[in-house]
């Protein structure tokens, strides 16, 4: 399927910035089933400094807010041609070990209720082999944390997500991340793009996960969609959790609030 | 090539070992007129206070104008952000933060300075000992002074440093002028009177300039010819024509080793010009206070533009 | 390495007789006048502090600049037994550098079995950010300090590998100057190996690492915490003597791809920076964000090739305690060969038969926080209370993989000044060592540090230790 994307990113800043960096990891590398025909990512208000691949292979643009500027805008365009492999990623590439996708982090580290889920899915589903344990995983979560915008943040944990029962795309992705490595499977956070059937204009860049299982390797799982990523879905960047492959990160020196807008066309 | 951070250190160093000597002569003019004047004493101390321009911090500690007090917030008080003891710290300090700018000679003259202010400033200062403490503080400052002459590159480093110190002295002779200009004016000249003989005395004393005007003039001492010595004789080291001939040099110096001309260099012209145009007979025509409220707030300008036109600051 | 055997003193045999290294000093010494001396002894301490060689206790924010004291009588090391040392300590280098690649690329030793995987992986010293980085002339670890200690006549022991940030080196180059002022005649006597060309070396070995972005000759930069840092004086030692700019976070910024900083006519791109910050605060973009001592985007422009950081980030996986009992093995696999230097046994307490041999053994053994560093969170076993063991065993107890224990060594003395003479005391000798790409610089000698106090093991100047002159023979 071939895939054109425009994602366009605006900050405004109530006043001038006198330093600000961005960290973009928006741009998607061809490989496990898909193609990147054309990207381009454009920067107003904003230089590029260095772009690179960071330790886990994602391509990593780094951006300085044009000293003054009160608005800086992102527009990431281009065609990727995919192809469904029913969420099946495959062998392990680059430096990073996999063991390193076993250790817990901030966002990841489990709690009780975490214990308790892991607990709960091992008395259901023990005698089932890994991949229907992390089907079956998948499920229980989306039961128990409730697909809700506005009542968790970029900086909500996995526990607490899973506690308090409601979340978005980000959530549920840590908290099946924690929970496979609870499991004593490696698992990874995907950021990336998924066109939605019914629409063009879609909400948010979307996020899901892969674990690691040995007999297929890694395979992908979009809890809040309860299925395995196919041909809609386009893979920009991973990592450990959120941090590692967080589609834009930044830093900033002044005073004043910053506004987000975000508007984002999947279309074939 | 030197860091802001490093050009904004030089210039603070110098500028804080200025004051800290300023201050310290500032304190004898006062302490020797207070000793000659009897039973009007007290009233010296207020003026010296003022003139320091340190009347407001001082206010909020103290309710009278004695030796002790004043003595004591000049010299060492802690929260005196210009007593001579922090002056010689933030010199010391700004000292480290660009050791590697300074010849050891300069560094080590201005570490040793501040273990001798430190030890000797540790406990009060009594008038009986006052007249061996200032005499320390001069001379470990002009140790100071001296190493840098002996010892360090004519580059930038050296240009920055002698801003510090000539902007600080320019700003001084301005303020002491400015806090007595009174005394020095026609109207109030009477002429042979004691009062103002004493004034114009400490005028000349707090910039160590009784004996050279003296020397110069043959004992004839008028009100004009002081404003005179102090404000455009350019071959006296602490007058406002010396000081901007010697600012406006070393920013020459500045731009012909970087090449390039920034806003100060435009403004301490104009300030040096006007400074070498005018007659003693103009400036009191025009009004000796608003000259000098003139010359303090250039000064202000000028220091603030530097250090914007070389970066000291992000 | 027992008990019971008799302390190894370096100068003497018995009473009377010095070993060959001393027996010049020796001569010299026995001539001199003691109250000579130590009025010699209090002109170093009133030049040291002149000069500023200073240094701010942690944990008291309002208290004096303090001084390491310094003992006059030099510690003494023949041409002999330094080259035992270089050869050893080279080796050791060479391997901690090919270990950084390896573990930060395929992990080929624990491929291997040579060192279990959970070593690294449960390992804070294990820098993610690092994997994958190629360091500029492949160098990781461009300045080592391996401490060392001696027991006898020919053994050495390798106490640590300090990788990250080896401080001290300023202390070596001071001593030297000092004892050169004070006695020149023991220099034209005795063969003394220079130390002077330290900083010469440093900046060729930081230069000769300039990474591709670099045009013209590399710009050098030693980036420090700040004034209030307890090295401060180092760090503006080093960058005088090697010609470099002294520079903190707010002197730096990101400019046109490059770490730069700000300079009376603009921007000056820094090709390479000898860091005194440690890795957590480098840069607050990618590690902790409320560091206000680094450099934001420092590490992205570091990736993509725009500047080289001295000492790589990451380096403190090298000289982890926990990892400290592999280093033969460490050595062995990317060297081929045995390691020379001798490393102290070691009980894991991670593993229960270690354990349980550590908690029998308190009172005899020093145990160590695996990430502790400057004497602090460790246990003298023989010079604690009943009281002290008991909380110790506590905290072994409660997280026992957080601490390995070694025998006590019985330290080698050197005798040092005091109000009676000569006497005793114990040391450590950290020797600098400087990585290029084509060649290891050592430099003879290093900084001797003695426990001032009598019976004391702990050399550690935040504890009561003072420094001597080293010096090594050109015999």
């Amino acid at each position: 399927m071939r895939l054109k994307i425009t994602h366009v990113t605006s900050y405004s800043y109530d006043a001038p910035v006198r330093s600000a960096l961005q960290k973009l990891r928006l741009t998607p590398r061809s490989g496990h089933g898909q193609t990147v025909l054309d990207w381009d990512v454009s920067i107003t208000g904003g230089t590029r400094q260095v772009s690179y691949a960071d330790q886990f292979v994602n391509h990593t643009d780094l951006i300085k807010v044009d000293p003054g500027a009160q608005h800086i805008e992102i527009v990431c365009q281009g065609h990727v041609e995919t192809e469904n492999r029913n969420g099946v990623i495959g062998i392990h590439k680059g430096f990073a070990p996999l063991w390193l996708y076993r250790n817990a982090t901030p966002f990841t580290a489990p709690g009780s209720t975490l214990r308790a889920l892991v607990r709960q899915l091992k008395a259901d589903h023990g005698d089932a082999d890994a991949l229907t344990q992390l089907h079956a995983l998948s499920d229980m979560i989306l039961g128990q944390v409730r697909y809700e915008t506005g009542r968790t943040d970029s900086s909500t944990t996995a526990e607490t997500a899973l506690a308090e029962g409601h979340g978005v795309c980000q959530d549920h992705t840590h908290v099946m991340i924690a929970a496979a490595r609870l499991l004593g499977q490696p698992a990874r956070y995907i950021s990336g793009y998924l066109m939605m059937n019914d629409r063009v204009d879609q909400t948010a860049s979307h996020a899901w996960c892969e674990v690691w299982t040995d007999a297929l390797g890694w395979v992908g799982f979009d809890v809040s969609n309860g299925i395995s990523p196919d041909d809609r879905y386009v893979r920009v960047a991973t990592g450990r959790d959120y941090r590692d492959a967080a589609p834009i990160m930044g830093i900033r020196q002044g005073a004043g609030d910053e506004h987000l807008q975000v508007s984002l066309q999947v279309q074939q | 090539m030197m860091l802001g951070k490093t050009a904004g250190g030089l210039f603070w160093m110098f500028r804080n070992i200025e004051r800290a000597e300023n201050t310290a002569r500032l304190l004898e003019a006062g302490w020797r007129i207070a000793l000659t004047r009897g039973d009007e004493g007290t009233n010296e101390w207020q003026s010296v206070v003022i003139t320091a321009g340190m009347d407001v911090a001082y206010r909020q500690k103290h309710d009278v104008y004695e030796a002790a007090p004043v003595i004591d917030f000049l010299l060492r008080d802690k929260d005196n952000p210009s007593s001579v003891l922090n002056s010689i710290e933030s010199a010391r300090s700004n000292g480290r933060m660009v050791r590697t700018a300074l010849s050891s000679e300069v560094w080590e003259a201005v570490n040793e300075c501040w273990m001798a202010l430190k030890s000797a400033l540790a406990r009060p200062v009594s008038e009986r000992n006052l007249y061996e403490h200032l005499a320390t503080i001069r001379y470990r400052t002009s140790v100071v002074r001296g190493a840098l002459h002996g010892t360090m590159l004519r580059n930038d480093i050296f240009a920055f440093s002698r801003l510090g110190t000539f902007l600080e002295r320019a700003d001084n002779t301005a303020r002491i002028l400015d806090v007595k200009y009174y005394v020095l004016l026609p109207s109030a000249a009477f002429v042979g009177s004691h009062i103002d003989n004493a004034q114009w005395e400490v005028i000349l004393r707090s910039v160590s300039a009784a004996r050279s005007f003296r020397w110069l003039n043959g004992g004839d001492i008028t009100p004009k010819g002081i404003a005179e010595f102090l404000i455009i004789d350019k071959r006296m080291p602490r007058s406002l024509a010396f000081c901007y001939s010697k600012i406006c040099e070393n920013l020459n110096d500045l731009a012909d080793d970087y090449g390039q001309r920034h806003g100060s260099h435009d403004l301490a012209e104009t300030i040096g010009r006007r400074l070498r145009g005018c007659g003693i007979e103009e400036i009191f025509d025009e009004g000796l206070h608003e000259f000098l409220t003139n010359a303090i707030n250039d000064t202000a300008t000028l220091a603030s533009l530097i250090q914007t036109d070389f970066r000291f600051f992000q | 390495m027992s008990k019971s055997r008799p302390t190894f003193d370096e100068m003497l045999v018995g009473e009377e007789t010095p070993r060959p290294p001393y027996s010049a000093y020796h001569r010299w010494f026995s001539n001199e006048d003691l109250k000579d001396l130590r009025r010699k002894s209090s002109e170093a301490e009133a030049f040291f502090r002149r000069i500023g060689i200073t240094f701010n206790v942690y944990g008291q924010a309002d208290a004096d600049e303090r001084l390491i004291p310094f003992d006059i009588v030099p510690r003494i090391i023949s041409g002999r037994e330094w080259s035992v040392l270089e050869r050893g300590i080279d080796q050791r280098v060479r391997a901690i550098n090919a270990f950084l690649h390896d573990i930060y690329h395929r992990q080929e030793i624990i491929r291997a079995g040579r060192i279990p995987k959970e070593i690294i992986s449960k390992n804070d010293a294990f820098l993610p950010e690092m994997i994958g980085v190629n360091p500029p002339g492949g160098v990781y670890t461009h300045i080592v300090g391996t401490d060392l200690v001696r027991t006898g006549e020919n053994e050495f022991y390798v106490l640590e590998d300090n990788a990250r940030t080896p401080s001290g080196v300023s202390y070596m180059l001071e001593n030297r100057e000092t004892m050169l002022q004070m006695f020149p005649e023991l220099f034209a006597q005795m063969k003394v190996r220079p130390v002077s060309s330290y900083p010469r070396l440093l900046r060729r070995s930081l230069a000769d690492c300039a990474p591709p972005a670099t045009s013209g000759r590399p710009v050098v930069a030693v980036l420090t915490p700040g004034i209030h840092n307890s090295a401060y004086f180092e760090h503006a030692f080093l960058a005088d003597q090697m010609g470099a700019e002294l520079v903190e976070s707010h002197d730096l910024s990101i400019e046109n791809g490059r770490v730069a900083m700000r300079t009376t006519q603009g921007f000056q791109a820094i090709d390479v920076l000898y860091r005194r910050v440690d890795d957590d605060y480098l840069d607050p973009l990618t590690f902790n964000p409320d560091s206000m001592l680094g450099v934001p985007g420092i590490m992205d422009v570091y990736r993509a090739g725009g500047i080289t950081i001295a000492n790589a980030p990451g380096t403190g996986i090298a000289d982890d305690k926990a990892l400290y009992s592999y280093m033969p093995d460490i050595v062995e696999f990317y060297t081929g060969e045995q390691a020379i230097l001798k490393n102290v046994p070691t009980w894991r307490c991670s593993e229960a038969d270690s354990l349980a041999y550590v908690l029998d053994h308190l009172s005899e053994l020093v145990v160590k926080e695996v990430h502790g560093s400057g004497g602090y969170g460790m246990l003298v076993g023989p010079a604690a209370s009943k009281k002290e063991i008991a909380a110790f065993e506590k905290k072994l107890r409660a997280r026992p993989s957080n601490y390995i224990a070694q025998p006590t060594l019985a330290l080698s003395t050197v005798p040092i000044l005091t109000k009676a003479g000569l006497a005793p005391r114990h040391v450590d000798l950290r020797p600098f060592v400087l990585v290029s790409p084509n060649r290891i610089d050592i430099t003879p000698g290093g900084l001797t540090r003695v426990a001032l106090k009598k019976g004391s093991l702990v050399v550690n100047s935040s504890q009561g230790g003072g420094t001597k002159d080293t010096w090594v023979l050109g015999d």
